[in-house]
């Protein structure tokens, strides 16, 4: 099976992440945002693991995993926040939550 | 030996302690006792030592007593100590003589005020300043009387500090003559960095030895005491504060007059006679401004209404009579005029008090008139106090005082014929105001009715001092009448011999005949325009250019306006641009900065996660570009 390069693997993982980027800059559903959150931590593990395939080494596999756990901490914190938020609000969108501003 | 020397001035500062802490204690009587007292054993104290001087000398005809040292810091050792010599006798005599006789006064006319025991607690201190003053040895000890003058001049001009006036007249009297106190304590710096001693006969050694005559030291030096003097003095051009300082009672103005204060620029010029006779400039200085203050004031004594600011105004012209004689260098005749002056000057102004007192402080002498029924003896005396003050001729102590003066001013090699043309005028000027005041009081109609009668108190100290203002001439008599010397001997041991006196008695019969000439003249016209012929006054006062003239004299030639537009309108101005502190803006300005900054960055708090999203994404591109391409 021949390897995919390491650029093309780099450059699949800039592009999530900027669609990820962009998701939470321009959603303003707090679901949305925070599902957008994860395709950006996809992305940053992508291109671990095409790091680590190209390398032939391990480490990129074991910060992938790493990420997963992490990843599936703050899903469990984030839609926590995500039912105050709706609780408090009735609503999901995140620009409703700004009585926090200087 | 003169053992009772420190007592002369302990005694009256004993009782100001007493009456401070527990004056308001004590029956009215019991504070008249301590504040009369006091000072009456310091005069009986001072007659003592007097005649100790006289019947036994001290060796070179002066004597220090060191009481302690009182400071030491370097080589600047001043010691508490005093200075007994022929000027200093005389100067304590006068203090507190005339001082006791004016307790003795106030004992009776102050009776009803309130605060009589404050009242005698700063008069007190006032002559307990006083003395401190003529008696230091060394100028330090000196300057500190010289300020308890100042202060106690404060107090008790403002005593009736209700009425916001005379507190306003206290404040001016403090600030005016803080002005020349300013120079003369500068000239004390000066004295002691150049001389390296401020004791007094020291200095004079010294600065006879370094400076020859008509240096810039001397001159300097002089010019910076003589500063102090105008100021104290009531001098031009700072004499605006005597006549306003009428605010305070009346034997206050007596005190401040006849005994103390005024006279302390007197003393020091001629304490320091030595000083201002290396600075020959500066001397000629203090004849030309005695000579234009004696006028100056003179023609505003001639135009007062208020009795008490005709007084003001002619202590004024009197002291200019002695500064003029310390110009032409008769010492001892300016002296022996303070003497004459106080008996006369303490009587008009205690004689002035019981009209004053008698007619509910009505001090307008034109709704006064017809006293003289009323208040004989008040009357007598006060006639005997004005023909004093207008020198008339052989029989009052003010001719022979006066006359001397200007006989130097115009014949002394340091006088001159202008001098003595002012010292003429001033002579007849002197005697239209004196006897204005006399005719205007007690003569004419009676326009007011007296409702309180004086008692022995205040006719004692009247009569002593009336008797005083005659026999006090007959101690110092010209060359032509009888040439008696007493008192010019007495202080030939202190300061020097009058310039070409002795040498020939020229034309001082001229002299005699012409002051005792103007005088009477003075005394006809003043009796012509305000007894026998007011009209005339009233015509010429119509008159255009005698009104002009009026009203400049009586505002006292616009001093005070012109020092309202040239010091205290500016100086009020800045003081209104800098009330908003000008330095503050600095501060104000870099704390407005910080608020701005601060605002700008709490608005970027905005609370929508999308710009914090949107902040950490940018800067997260620039950290990265910035690492990237750099």
């Amino acid at each position: 099976m021949p390897a995919v390069p390491l650029e093309h693997g780099l450059i699949l993982a800039g592009i999530l992440f900027a669609i990820g980027t962009a998701g939470v800059l321009v959603r303003r559903n707090i679901i949305f945002m925070l599902m957008s959150v994860e395709i950006m931590l996809n992305a940053a593990g992508l291109a671990f693991v095409v790091a680590g395939s190209a390398r032939q080494q391990a480490d990129g596999q074991v910060m992938f995993i790493f990420i997963l756990a992490m990843a599936a901490a703050e899903v469990a914190v984030g839609l926590a926040l995500v039912l105050q938020l709706y609780h408090r609000f009735a609503t999901l969108d995140a620009d409703a939550a700004r009585t926090m501003r200087g | 030996m003169f053992d009772l020397l420190w007592l002369i001035p302990a005694l009256p500062l004993a009782g100001f302690v007493i009456l401070v802490f527990i004056g308001p204690r004590l029956s009215n009587l019991g504070v008249a006792i301590v504040g009369v007292g006091s000072i009456g054993l310091s005069a009986v104290a001072a007659i003592l030592t007097g005649i100790e001087f006289v019947i036994s000398p001290p060796p070179a005809h002066a004597y220090t007593l060191i009481v302690r040292p009182w400071m030491q810091v370097g080589s600047f050792a001043p010691e508490i100590a005093l200075y007994l010599d022929a000027l200093s006798v005389v100067m304590i005599l006068i203090v507190t003589f005339v001082g006791f006789l004016i307790h003795l006064y106030s004992a009776e006319n102050m009776i009803e005020e309130e605060g009589y025991s404050r009242f005698f607690a700063y008069m007190n201190l006032f002559v307990a300043s006083m003395l401190v003053l003529v008696l230091a040895d060394n100028l330090v000890f000196l300057y500190l009387g010289w300020e308890g003058v100042g202060l106690c001049s404060y107090l008790l001009i403002g005593f009736w500090y209700k009425e916001a006036a005379n507190g306003q007249a206290a404040i001016k009297a403090f600030i005016v003559t803080r002005i020349g106190d300013t120079a003369m304590a500068i000239g004390l710096f000066f004295l002691f960095n150049s001389l390296g001693t401020l004791q007094i006969q020291e200095i004079m050694h010294r600065a006879v030895e370094q400076w020859p005559v008509g240096s810039g030291a001397a001159i300097l030096a002089a010019a910076l005491l003589l500063g102090g003097a105008l100021g104290k003095s009531a001098q031009v051009p700072l004499q605006t504060w005597l006549p306003d300082a009428m605010a305070g009672p009346t034997p206050v103005s007596a005190l401040i007059h006849a005994a103390t204060m005024v006279t302390a620029g007197v003393y020091l010029i001629a304490r320091t006679n030595i000083l201002f006779t290396l600075a020959p400039p500066v001397q000629f200085a203090v004849g030309i401004i005695g000579c234009a203050t004696l006028l100056i004031a003179g023609f505003s004594a001639m135009v007062q209404a208020d009795i008490k600011r005709v007084l003001a105004y002619s202590t004024i012209s009197q002291i200019g009579y002695m500064f003029l004689a310390l110009g032409v260098g008769a010492w001892s005749s300016a002296i022996f005029h303070f003497v004459t002056h106080a008996f006369f000057k303490a009587l008009l102004f205690l004689g002035a008090g019981v009209v004053i007192t008698g007619l509910h402080h009505e001090r307008d002498m034109f709704k006064m008139g017809g006293l003289r029924k009323q208040l004989p003896l008040t009357f007598w005396t006060f006639l005997v106090g004005a023909a004093s003050l207008a020198a008339l001729p052989l029989v009052t102590g003010g001719f022979y005082s006066k006359d001397p003066i200007v006989w130097h001013a115009w014949m002394a090699p340091r006088g001159g014929l202008w001098l003595g043309m002012g010292g003429l005028i001033g002579v007849l000027v002197t005697s239209i105001y004196s006897f204005r005041m006399v005719f205007l009081t007690f003569f004419g109609e009676p326009k007011a009715y007296i409702s309180k009668r004086p008692t022995v108190l205040i006719h004692l100290p009247l009569v002593v001092l009336a008797i005083l203002s005659v026999i006090i001439g007959f101690i110092e008599l010209p060359h032509t009448l009888g040439n008696v010397r007493i008192f010019s001997n007495f202080l030939s041991t202190a300061l020097p011999a009058a310039a070409a006196a002795d040498a020939a008695a020229q034309g001082e019969t001229i002299f005699e005949i012409l002051c005792a000439v103007i005088t009477l003249v003075g005394i006809y016209v003043a009796y012509i325009l305000f007894l026998q012929r007011p009209k005339y006054a009233d015509d010429l006062v119509a008159h255009a250019t005698a009104a002009t003239a009026h009203r400049l004299w009586f505002s006292g030639w616009g001093f005070d306006r012109l020092y309202d537009k040239l010091f205290v309108g500016p100086f009020v101005w800045v003081a209104r641009i800098n009330s908003s502190d000008v330095v503050d803006l600095i501060y104000s300005g870099l704390a407005g900065l910080a608020q701005a900054f601060h605002r700008m960055l709490s608005s970027t708090q905005s609370g929508i996660i999308r710009h914090y999203a949107m902040g950490i994404a940018i800067g997260a591109v620039l950290a990265i570009a910035i690492m990237v391409f750099t």
